[in-house]
């Protein structure tokens, strides 16, 4: 039993770094201009299906997709904050989360069009390596998606508290009036910020494809569990959302073991109302407006 | 509008709902069952949304609650739709109150209350696929073989249309209601700045639980409808986000109005999915969300009043002494202190 409990430790800090990775993009662009993005985990699944087709047409190894995917993601965020996201961003809240809302229909349902609801896969030459230390068994394509999560999600955090552009960006978020006043080029700012958050999914995506399948609805997966992670850490906390990632995780992997059939997806949700319910001045003390 | 006049626009308009079957294909008869539904649900949902302007995600979950309580009720006992749709409302009403509660005493507001909502469908369909007594992931089905009103069967789908009709006059009369009564202002009130109706006096997380538990149960009863229409409910397909979605998009695509206005979005966006649906053919599912979708992210690019905004713009434009009118009395307003 202990060995089983280790093990599910294990899997679940590792999972949490990738619901990280997931997650701190969507943190950002919320952090920075208060909009929820809803279709969020639209993009992560466009980048999954890159990842695929760049293996497919090159026949070489996931992660190298990350030459294409990456710019591809950043560059696709920047087009869809110009055309959609920028026109709204003086609109009320529900008007812009609608405007991803539509965003994420279309790619949801466009893929699904395109490229049919069947599970595609690709294979790693590290799919099945694993490293064993005594009996917990880690795979390595989990291990490399750990920490590439864990040092982008670090990277990010120390880009917004010591880069100019960081600097800029929290100017930004705090006051978008002054910010502009004090010389800063909000519109660039945000952009940028959007284009980050995004991109980070042009690393979540290859680094993920060798241990998830891509459907064209794997979005919505992510998204509601990113949801639950950053309401959980708190609106906008990016080390709030990190810890809520692992929290979530890992009440998700050791649920496995204990909960009857394949009722383990439902326990971040469960964990979720509890907190509402027991601790509603919210996880990290602070409540979620 | 005068009185005398709206009151004969709505005994005109009820005629032709009432006699639209007689010319109706039946494929056209299916649409407008679908218009009527959805039209429904979406004033439901504008009670929420719309009035208390707490933007519900999850109003799957309340049409599920309403569609498998009484499809249950129905298979496992013989308890008469009728009775198993109060009993959903009953029961959807009061998880609207939870999930309610939870949410507004922890300052959840707006759209994270609408992000809770989609928590607690997710919860929903993870619990149904795994409960076998409700079907579990194959889900239910409605076996009709013949005519029982008691039972909510019907071999001929145009009786459906007409219970629809009557849902509908009924969401309609609740919706006048409260458009009028002091708790629809209340609502209203919370809606444009919950902060200052606190200050005046209105008790504001009593009556946005209200505003949930009606919104709920009214859903509910629809639930019940639209499961002994199809026939057949499972998990994947009630649960799930894109069915709130719709009825969400309904609402924004029509527009912010008075009260025939949330009818608008079903009335268009319903007839345009089908068309697109048989244009394309079956081989691109979803191909109508895609549609949705894009007309949503339209409509909010701009149109932000939604489809009644453009009908009342083009109106004003089709009348320009009115609108000069209008114009001279609002700068004689401002001449005038």
């Amino acid at each position: 039993m202990t060995e089983l409990v280790l093990q599910a430790l294990v899997t679940g800090v590792l999972l949490g770094g990738i619901y990280s990775l997931i997650c701190v993009g969507l943190t950002l662009t919320f952090g920075v201009m208060r909009i929820i993005n809803f279709a969020h985990g639209e993009f992560l699944m466009v980048a999954m299906y890159g990842t695929y087709f760049f293996v497919k047409a090159f026949n070489t190894e996931a992660y190298l997709a990350v030459i294409v995917v990456l710019p591809g993601l950043f560059l696709l965020g920047i087009i869809v904050f110009q055309l959609f996201v920028r026109p709204v961003l003086g609109a009320d809240q529900l008007n812009q989360m609608l405007l991803l809302v539509g965003l994420s229909l279309v790619f949801e349902n466009g893929a699904l069009a395109l490229f049919s609801p069947d599970t595609r896969s690709v294979q790693s030459a590290l799919t099945f390596a694993k490293l064993e230390i005594g009996d917990v068994i880690i795979g390595l394509p989990k291990l490399i998606a750990f920490a590439v999560s864990v040092i982008i999600t670090l990277s990010l955090y120390w880009l917004l508290r010591s880069t100019e552009l960081g600097r800029q960006i929290r100017a930004a978020a705090s006051d978008r009036d002054a910010a502009a006043l004090m010389g800063i080029n909000v519109n660039r700012v945000n952009m940028l910020a959007f284009g980050i958050g995004i991109g980070c999914l042009g690393i979540a995506g290859p680094v993920t494809m060798p241990i998830f399948y891509v459907v064209p609805n794997i979005g919505t997966f992510f998204i509601l569990i990113a949801f639950v992670v950053v309401v959980l850490g708190g609106i906008g906390n990016f080390i709030g959302a990190l810890c809520a990632s692992f929290i979530v995780a890992i009440t998700e992997s050791l649920g496995a073991i204990f909960m009857p059939g394949s009722t383990a997806p439902v326990l971040p949700f469960i964990f979720f109302v509890l907190v509402l319910l027991f601790k509603p001045e919210g996880l990290f003390g602070m409540r979620a407006q | 509008m005068t009185r005398s006049l709206a009151f004969l626009c709505g005994v005109l308009g009820l005629a032709v709902l009432v006699c639209l079957p007689l010319v109706l294909t039946p494929h056209q008869l299916h649409v407008a069952f679908q218009i009527l539904l959805f039209g429904y649900l979406t004033y439901c949902w504008n009670i929420l949304g719309g009035f208390a302007g707490q933007p519900s995600f999850g109003h799957a979950l309340f049409m599920a609650v309403g569609a498998y309580t009484s499809t249950v009720l129905l298979l496992n006992f013989g308890v008469s739709p009728w009775i198993g749709m109060i009993a959903g409302a009953m029961l959807a009403g009061l998880l609207g109150l939870f999930i309610g509660y939870l949410s507004f005493r922890y300052g959840i507001r707006g759209t994270y209350f609408g992000l809770v909502t989609v928590a607690f469908t997710e919860i929903a369909r993870i619990v149904a696929l795994n409960v076998p007594a409700i079907g579990g992931a194959l889900g239910l089905y409605i076996p009709i073989q013949s005519n029982s009103f008691w039972q909510l069967k019907f071999v001929d789908k145009t009786a459906y249309y007409y219970v629809a009709v009557v849902f509908l006059l009924l969401v309609l009369a609740v919706t006048a209601w409260l458009e009028r009564s002091p708790t629809g202002h209340k609502l209203v009130a919370i809606r444009e700045n919950e902060d200052a109706a606190r200050a005046l006096g209105v008790d504001v997380i009593r009556y946005k639980l209200f505003a949930t538990a009606l919104s709920a149960s009214m859903t509910a009863l629809g639930g019940t409808l639209y499961a002994h229409y199809v026939t057949f409910i499972d998990p994947n397909s009630l649960l799930n986000l894109n069915m709130a979605l719709e009825i969400t998009i309904y609402s924004i695509v029509g527009g912010v109005g008075t009260l025939f206005v949330p009818l608008i979005g079903a009335a268009f966006l319903l007839p345009l999915a089908d068309a697109v649906r048989s244009a394309l053919g079956q081989s691109y599912a979803g191909i109508h969300l895609v549609v949705y979708g894009a007309v949503l992210m339209a409509v909010i690019l701009y149109l932000p009043e939604g489809l009644f905004g453009l009908i009342r713009a083009l109106r004003t434009a089709r009348e320009p002494s009115n609108a000069a009118r209008g114009t001279t009395a609002a700068a004689v307003k401002e001449v005038a202190p």
